[in-house]
């Protein structure tokens, strides 16, 4: 991939609205329901706060800082495999940041189920299928509009 | 240099030549035409020149034309408003004929990225995910994955690239618009629009010439010309001594034959991926043909570290000579950052850009590395760091280069053969189709000397009202908005913005996302757009 900022940005709502909201929706009532979110209304709030949050966190810290960190490399471009092995800082500080969850394994399992879930899904959607919608997507850094 | 020093392995050379007529004959250029930039029909109808009528012409018929061709047939253009003037029976034509000579058989893998594909506008499914199904392996996507921090870019085999073309090819009736011949020459036309002068084969027509009139004329002759070392060329001339001292992209077979007959030295000079390829060659021949050769390898540049190409943001890795990037730019210039930036850049400003991303630079790649250790530590391949003043000839009629050495001092270097891989580009001018625009058209040089275009890929001052636009595509153009032009994914971002600027003209639809799809579908399944 070669991103620039603001595609990058771009990408990352795309991606969470086109791909990671219908996602979401659907695996949400196949997650084990449990302690503070027992009932599947709690777990859909969980689960589409943190949709929301890797909205916001991404745009507000973790691009601007992945585009910090293509700076120093020459080709000015991000390897398909920062692209996946990104989802585990940003797994922890989220995590961390939704109290929804407690410190139960279970609570972990639920959360690492759908995060990781949700990013792959994303991930191989934007390395790929893309594509075949945006014919102009690859020139762009990645901007949509 | 003059337009003599270079070797030309332009498509002419490739295909049977087609001569210039040597006698008079009944529709050919005449004096009026030849010196005349604007051209009327009642010219045309004077020198008995018959005109075909087509809204567009490609020029050239390799890649850059195809890859044109196949886009407009997916936007929707039927094949009768398409001409492709070549002489050329299939677009890879000529890349193969450098590839192979180059040292890239259809088995060899190409200097390209996965999703650089000419067959496949999309990019998806991409070469290595083809791979992966056909060879049923996972490893091509598993390198894909890695790349470049694990392991080297996977890039696609030669053979690969171009039966993926033959059937897009086939697919898009990219034969149904072939007229051939040889262009002799584009000229505009008065009351807008083009001419495009067609010499065909021998008897194929009544007149020695044909001439197509067009709204809108795409050139893409690849290289103008590749240039040899002038030391290398006078050498040449001098003994005319065509087998020891070889340009690596003219057919020098011969060469490597003699290596494995006989002990001897020879000097590889160029510090580029052709040098890579040739130096392969060159150390697979020794152990497993026994060919006892000894390599010099002369560098005019030695890289022995990371390079420092303009503080911690433009750092390019670099040893042993070398210094190493996987494709012939940054990958952030085809689509990123970088291209963004080129984008932006005017005149000196632009030059810097690539001066600062430019330089000769090879892949790093891991079998190479190991076969250059391994030739070191058996000591029969030397490095050496220094340019040459003068090539001779020995009384045992072996090529003596006096070298200057970095440090200063001058050195006899004595060679059976000489390889020269520093694949220099000729001029524009040393195209004749380039020549005339530059003469009779309006078109100019961009800050690199090449041919100056838009970012629409449109020849800037050659628009010929009401409605002409005349494109360019391909290597010729390096120095514009777009770097990576010479390439498999530069050809296709020059098409789709040609495309783009011919239906903002209203001559084709926009290529949207459910025309994308519905043609990616056929395109999978190999229908007929």
């Amino acid at each position: 991939m070669t991103p620039t900022l603001i595609g990058r940005i771009q990408t990352r709502l795309f991606l969470l609205l086109v791909i990671g909201l219908p996602w979401t929706i659907l695996v949400t009532p196949l997650l084990p329901r449990h302690l503070g979110v027992g009932t599947l209304g709690g777990l859909y709030a969980t689960t589409l706060t943190a949709w929301f949050l890797v909205g916001l966190l991404g745009c507000c810290i973790w691009e601007p800082l992945y585009h910090l960190g293509q700076q120093f490399r020459w080709e000015k471009d991000w390897p398909i495999l920062f692209g996946l092995l990104t989802s585990i800082p940003e797994a922890l500080v989220l995590w961390s940041a939704l109290p929804a969850y407690d410190t139960s394994p279970a609570s972990g399992w639920t959360f690492c189920f759908h995060f990781f879930s949700t990013w792959i899904v994303m991930w191989l959607f934007a390395i790929g299928p893309i594509k075949i919608f945006l014919i102009r997507y690859r020139f762009r850094g990645g901007r949509i509009l | 240099m003059d337009a003599q020093q270079s070797i030309i392995v332009r498509s002419s050379d490739l295909a049977a030549p087609i001569p210039d007529p040597d006698r008079p004959a009944p529709g050919d250029l005449n004096q009026e035409l030849l010196g005349t930039s604007l051209w009327t029909d009642d010219a045309l109808a004077r020198a008995q020149i018959p005109v075909f009528d087509v809204p567009l012409v490609t020029v050239g018929g390799g890649i850059g034309s195809f890859v044109l061709v196949d886009l407009l047939r997916i936007a929707g253009v039927p094949t009768n408003q398409i001409r492709t003037l070549t002489n050329l029976d299939v677009p890879w034509q000529t890349y193969e004929y450098l590839t192979r000579v180059s040292q890239i058989p259809r088995t060899e893998r190409l200097r390209s990225d996965a999703t650089g594909m000419p067959d496949n506008i999309w990019g998806f499914p991409s070469y290595a995910l083809l791979e992966a199904a056909k060879e049923k392996t996972i490893a091509p996507l598993f390198n894909v994955l890695v790349e470049p921090i694990f392991t080297d870019y996977w890039t696609p085999r030669a053979g690969t690239a171009f039966a993926a073309i033959e059937r897009e090819a086939r697919r898009v009736g990219y034969f149904d618009t072939l007229a051939k011949g040889q262009v002799r020459m584009v000229r505009r036309r008065h009351g807008g629009g083009y001419y495009t002068i067609l010499t065909p084969p021998p008897g194929a027509t009544p007149t020695r010439r044909i001439a197509y009139r067009s709204r809108f004329v795409h050139i893409a002759v690849g290289y103008p010309g590749l240039r040899f070392l002038p030391d290398l060329q006078e050498y040449r001339q001098r003994y005319q001594d065509w087998t020891h001292v070889v340009n690596a992209y003219e057919p020098h077979e011969q060469v490597y034959e003699e290596l494995k007959r006989r002990p001897c030295v020879v000097m590889v000079r160029g510090g580029g991926i052709v040098a890579s390829r040739v130096l392969q060659r060159l150390m697979e021949d020794r152990w497993n043909h026994r060919a006892p050769t000894t390599i010099v390898h002369l560098f005019r540049t030695f890289i022995s570290g990371t390079q420092d190409r303009g503080g911690p943001f433009w750092r390019r890795k670099g040893g042993d000579g070398w210094a190493y990037q996987g494709f012939n730019w940054p990958k952030g210039a085809w689509g990123g950052q970088l291209k963004e930036s080129f984008e932006k850049l005017e005149g000196e400003d632009r030059a810097n850009l690539y001066k600062k991303l430019g330089g000769t630079h090879t892949p790093k790649r891991k079998l190479w590395q190991q076969q250059m250790g391994r030739a070191r530590a058996e000591g029969w391949y030397h490095t050496v760091h220094g340019t040459v003043e003068q090539v001779g000839r020995n009384e045992q009629r072996q090529v003596v280069s006096r070298v200057k050495l970095a440090n200063g001092s001058m050195q006899d270097i004595v060679a059976d053969f000489v390889i020269d891989a520093t694949g220099l580009e000729g001029d524009l001018r040393d195209h004749r189709i380039l020549a005339d625009l530059l003469d009779h058209s309006g078109a100019g040089r961009n800050p690199m000397g090449r041919l100056d275009v838009e970012r629409s890929f449109e020849i800037r001052g050659t628009r010929c009202e009401p409605g002409g636009r005349l494109y360019a595509s391909g290597s010729m153009t390096l120095g514009g908005y777009y770097a990576g032009v010479d390439s498999f994914l530069g050809l296709q971002y020059a098409g789709l913005q040609i495309v783009d600027d011919l239906a903002a003209q209203g001559f084709c639809p926009r290529i949207g996302a459910q025309r994308s799809m519905s043609q990616w579908w056929r395109w999978v399944r190999n229908r007929p757009v």
